[in-house]
Order: structure tokens, then C-alpha cells, then sequence
């Protein structure tokens, strides 16, 4: 079954974080990622830039509005798409990430239609940076 | 990160909504201060056992109140009141109350505790430690080392600047449409001064951190005022700015100039945050400082190379900005831009009428000595870039000028030889 996991956080204190608290996680979680990676059941991993940053687009009435479609406490952040067994081995999943990365919630919402469109013509630059982050994981 | 850590990371963030709140509450900064620290010391008691709230600034803000009125009634030997845990659990007292308080219903407080920072009676230094004790809660000891002064001198420092604050008196009414807009241009003012005195840090320098905090508060800002285009080119700003933090010093602590800067260490996350809220915030049609200044950085930023900068658009937002807010560093700006589409000596044209207004800034004298440099006028570069040294504000900006007199003695020596 394939999943996306949605990762939701307090924004604000994922923005405050200083550049090596946020250095220290993403390295917590790719050491995490690792296992899943390796073993072919994590897909791609997207981490989404703040709701400040998001414009949402009503469509009925076709109106532009600054910021995120739902407005709450936990936001969300970033998703991945996994390939697993079955929940049980989701939650595995989601209990290994909560581990390197502790608050919030992780939301397992099942996948119905996946179609992977075409590639990011790379190197895209978050690429690269993942790329670095994962040499200083290893 | 620990347990312990998340929980710093959770009390920091959520610190400026809570006394904010608690000012609301209290009418007083001393009393709503003390109040928070109350909280976090039972925050970090009980989170630790239960886990953090899910509404961690709710918890704080009630905790806090009941700490400091429990102190009330101590001190009048009335009862006293329920302890934290009996307001701390998940389903009954906190729901309603997070409820109540979603981000615009702190707009107001926090844009009020912002706004006793940049009191216009407080010089700048002053409204920069009061911001970083009051809104960011860095110790006295951070905020005394970040500026090089004894921690009892800092202590001094904001206790006086509290007291005068304390004196003008802030009203706590909700402020009406005017006296929002008033408060939240000083407000942005001072945030840009607490992140200026950040940019302008050289590396390993303690001042460099509050690059990042004048970045929180941005952010704080923009949730606040989350369709105020304004409030987003400041944020664009600061990320965009902030960005190059890393190729901007070479490993000798020495000034790299933008055009031989390595553009691969630029923090791309930051960059592409910086150019959407700036296409966020044209759309809104309404230009300020802010946000012209924040377009200039995006388009330094989105060239991959020196060569590609869109000078042209450049001179153009320079342009704006000169009709915005006109002023001579505006000018001087934009010759730098015109130095590049029309050649040095139209720039050299723009700047020297300024030199009246300019003539103790560092700055005018550099770039006047680069363009004369360019134009192979080697002795009166050298004469501006002398002048330059004596108005240094940093060693790296004196050290940067000075590699220029180098350059111009070799050269000479050099056609000496020849």
C-alpha cells in the first residue's frame, strides 16, 4: 500500500529553529530515511517552505488569498510517499521519524492515484542541498 | 534534538504571544515578564513528564497569569490559586482557551509589546537590547556579549530603558486604523535595525545571531499582518540579505564583494522563500521601502552569475525607492547600478553632488575611490579610499578598502618598472 505521510508541526517553532538546530534534525532524520531508503519503500520526500511563503486560490469565486488554505496551530510542513506492507508497517515508519524528530503529528493518508508526472529537471537546487546534508549524515 | 530541547525550542517560540498576552493582562511589563518565567519553570517541570501541550502559548499564558496572581494573593493572604496541573490537562481548561486565542486575536498584543521596544525616546542600541531581552528573551548575558559591554552595564542599560518606557505609558486600548499603521511602520523599523546590526557583524562576531532573531521577528510579524505586503518585503529582505551570510567573508575574515562572492554557498532555501514573498507581495500592487529594497536583493539573487545581473531593473527599483524615500545613500545606490548600465563616469556624475551630505560615509568614499579606480584616475582613488579607512566601521570594511590601496600601490610600482 502505497502512503503519503503528512507532517504536521508548530510553524513557528520549526521557523525559529537557528540554522544548526535545523542542521541537527534534518541529519537525525536522513539517518532515519536511510533504512527506508535503502530497503526501496521510501519514495520522494518534499519539505514545503513556510505558510507565509503559500498563496492559496479560491476556486468558485477565483480569488487570490496570501497564506495557507487552512489556518491552524500545527501546519502542514512537508509530506513523503512511502511504499509499505501494510498501517502497521507505516507506523513504523512514522515512529522512526518521530524519534529524530520529536512534536507534532504525522498523518498516514492512504494513496488512491499516484502519478509521479515528469522528473524536476535537476540539479534542482534542494537537491543539491540534500545531497550535502546526506554526506554530513553519513 | 532532546526532549529537553524541544521544550527550549517550544518556550522560545511561543514567549512573544505569551507575554504579550500577559502585558495585556498585567499592565506591566516587569509583572507579565516575571510571570512567563513562572510558566516555563512549571512548563519545563510538567512537559517533561507529560509532554507538551498541544496549544503550548495557551498553557503558558493561563500557567503564567495564575503564577503571578497566586503571588497576589499570597502577598494579601487571600486562598490561593489551583495548581498547574489542574489547568494543564489536555481536554478541559485548555481547549476553550485555544480556541479563544488563534494568531490574529494576538495581533494587537504583540504588535503593542513590539512597539514598546521602538519607543521614540530610545536610541537605537537600546531599542535593539529591549527588543532582544523583551520579545526574543535572550539573557541579559547574551544581549550584554552580542554588544561588548559588562553584563551589569547591559542590565543598566534596559532597566533604564524600561523605566522610561514605563514613564511615556503605552495605551492598551486596541489602537484604530492610523495608529495601527504608525505602530507597525516603527515596529518594522526596528526590527530592520536589530537585523542591520547583525548583517553589518563580521563572522564570529556574537552580533551575527541577530541576524537570525530580527529574521524570527519578521516572521512573527508577517503571521500577525499575514496579507501586509510590507511585512512580507521586510521578511524578503532580511532572507534575501541573510542568504549570503556565507560567501560573503573569506576564511581571513575579510569582505568578498558581491561580484567575486562564491554563489553556490548562498542559501538557496532562503533565497527561494525571499523571491516568492516578494511575487506574493507585488501582486498586492502596494510598493513600499520594504519590499523595493527586498525586489533589488531578488534580482542580485536570482543572477547566477555577476555578469547576469539585471542591472537595468536594478536602477529602475533604485529609481522607485529614490521617489519612496529619497535620500543620498538611495543615490549613491543606484550609481552603483548606473556604474554598470552607463559606465563610471555617469555614475561618478550621480554621487559627487552628494558629497556634501556624504562626506562621513564610509561608504560614499568607497565606492567614489572604486568608480575613480575605474576610470584610471589611481591618485584620487587613492585619496577617497584613505578617506573611506578613516570612517571604517568594522575591520573587515578598513581591511576591504585597504586590499584596494594595495592593488593601486602595485599597479603603480608596476607601470614605475615598465
Amino acid at each position: 500500500m502505497m502512503y503519503a505521510v503528512l507532517c504536521y508541526n508548530d510553524e513557528q517553532m520549526v521557523c525559529g529553529w537557528s540554522k544548526e538546530q535545523d542542521d541537527a534534525v534534518m541529519t537525525a532524520l536522513h539517518k532515519a530515511h536511510d533504512k527506508w531508503e535503502k530497503a526501496g519503500k521510501l519514495k520522494p520526500s518534499i519539505r514545503l517552505l513556510p505558510t507565509s511563503a503559500a498563496t492559496t486560490l479560491h476556486k468558485a469565486k477565483d480569488l487570490v488569498i496570501d497564506g495557507p488554505y487552512a489556518e491552524t496551530k500545527e501546519a502542514l510542513l512537508g509530506f513523503y510517499i512511502i511504499d509499505v506492507v501494510n498501517l502497521e508497517e507505516g507506523l513504523e515508519f512514522a515512529r522512526d521519524l518521530a524519534k529524530a524528530n520529536p512534536g507534532g503529528a504525522y498523518e498516514l493518508r492512504p494513496i488512491h492515484l499516484y502519478n509521479p508526472g515528469t522528473p524536476i529537471p535537476g540539479p534542482y537546487e534542494t537537491e543539491r542541498q540534500y545531497a550535502q546534508s546526506r554526506e554530513v549524515a553519513k | 534534538m532532546t526532549d529537553l530541547a524541544w521544550i527550549d525550542a517550544a518556550l522560545v517560540s511561543a514567549r512573544p504571544q505569551a507575554v504579550a498576552a500577559l502585558l495585556r493582562y498585567f499592565r506591566d511589563l516587569d509583572t507579565a515578564e516575571e510571570a512567563y518565567q513562572e510558566a516555563c519553570l512549571k512548563a519545563l517541570k510538567n512537559w517533561a513528564v507529560n509532554g507538551p501541550p498541544r496549544d503550548a502559548t495557551s498553557w503558558l499564558i493561563m500557567v503564567g497569569r495564575n503564577a503571578a496572581l497566586d503571588g497576589v494573593r499570597k502577598r494579601s493572604k487571600q486562598v490561593a490559586m489551583p495548581a498547574e496541573d489542574q489547568v494543564s490537562d489536555l481536554d478541559d481548561a485548555e481547549t476553550p482557551m485555544a480556541e479563544r486565542l488563534d494568531d490574529s486575536q494576538y495581533r494587537d498584543d504583540v504588535l503593542r509589546l513590539l512597539f514598546i521596544c521602538c519607543h521614540p525616546d530610545l536610541p537605537a542600541t537600546q531599542q535593539i537590547a529591549m527588543a532582544l531581552r523583551v520579545v526574543s528573551g535572550l539573557s541579559v548575558k547574551q544581549i550584554a556579549r552580542a554588544f561588548l559591554v559588562s553584563e551589569a552595564a547591559m542590565e543598566q542599560r534596559i532597566t533604564r530603558a524600561k523605566a522610561k518606557v514605563a514613564d511615556a505609558g503605552v495605551p492598551f486600548e486596541t489602537p484604530g486604523a492610523v495608529e495601527r499603521s504608525e505602530r507597525f511602520s516603527a515596529v518594522m523599523a526596528m526590527i530592520y535595525l536589530v537585523f542591520n546590526e547583525g548583517y553589518s557583524a563580521g563572522p564570529n562576531d556574537p552580533r551575527g545571531d541577530l541576524a537570525e532573531e530580527a529574521i524570527r521577528l519578521g516572521r512573527l510579524l508577517l503571521r500577525m499582518f499575514s496579507n501586509e505586503p510590507e511585512a512580507m518585503g521586510l521578511l524578503a529582505l532580511m532572507l534575501l540579505q541573510h542568504s549570503r551570510s556565507e560567501a560573503r567573508f573569506d576564511a581571513k575574515g575579510d569582505i568578498v564583494l558581491l561580484e567575486d562572492q562564491d554563489r553556490g554557498r548562498w542559501r538557496s532555501k532562503l533565497i527561494q522563500e525571499g523571491v516568492v514573498l516578494v511575487e506574493k507581495a507585488v501582486r498586492h500592487q502596494r510598493t513600499g521601502q520594504y519590499l523595493v529594497q527586498a525586489a533589488i536583493a531578488a534580482l542580485h539573487a536570482r543572477a547566477t552569475t555577476f555578469e547576469e545581473t539585471d542591472w537595468k531593473g536594478i536602477d529602475a527599483l533604485y529609481a522607485t525607492l529614490e521617489r519612496l524615500t529619497p535620500s543620498p545613500v538611495v543615490t549613491l545606490n543606484r550609481a552603483i547600478a548606473v556604474s554598470k548600465t552607463k559606465g563610471p563616469q555617469a555614475a561618478l556624475d550621480m554621487i559627487e553632488p552628494l558629497e556634501a551630505k556624504l562626506s562621513g560615509y564610509f561608504h560614499f568614499h568607497g565606492a567614489r575611490g572604486g568608480l575613480l579606480l575605474q576610470l584610471g584616475q589611481g591618485k584620487e582613488a587613492r585619496i577617497a579610499f584613505d578617506k573611506a579607512i578613516s570612517l571604517a566601521n568594522t575591520a573587515a570594511e578598513a581591511a576591504h578598502i585597504r586590499m584596494h590601496i594595495d592593488r593601486l600601490i602595485a599597479d603603480s610600482e608596476k607601470a614605475k618598472r615598465a
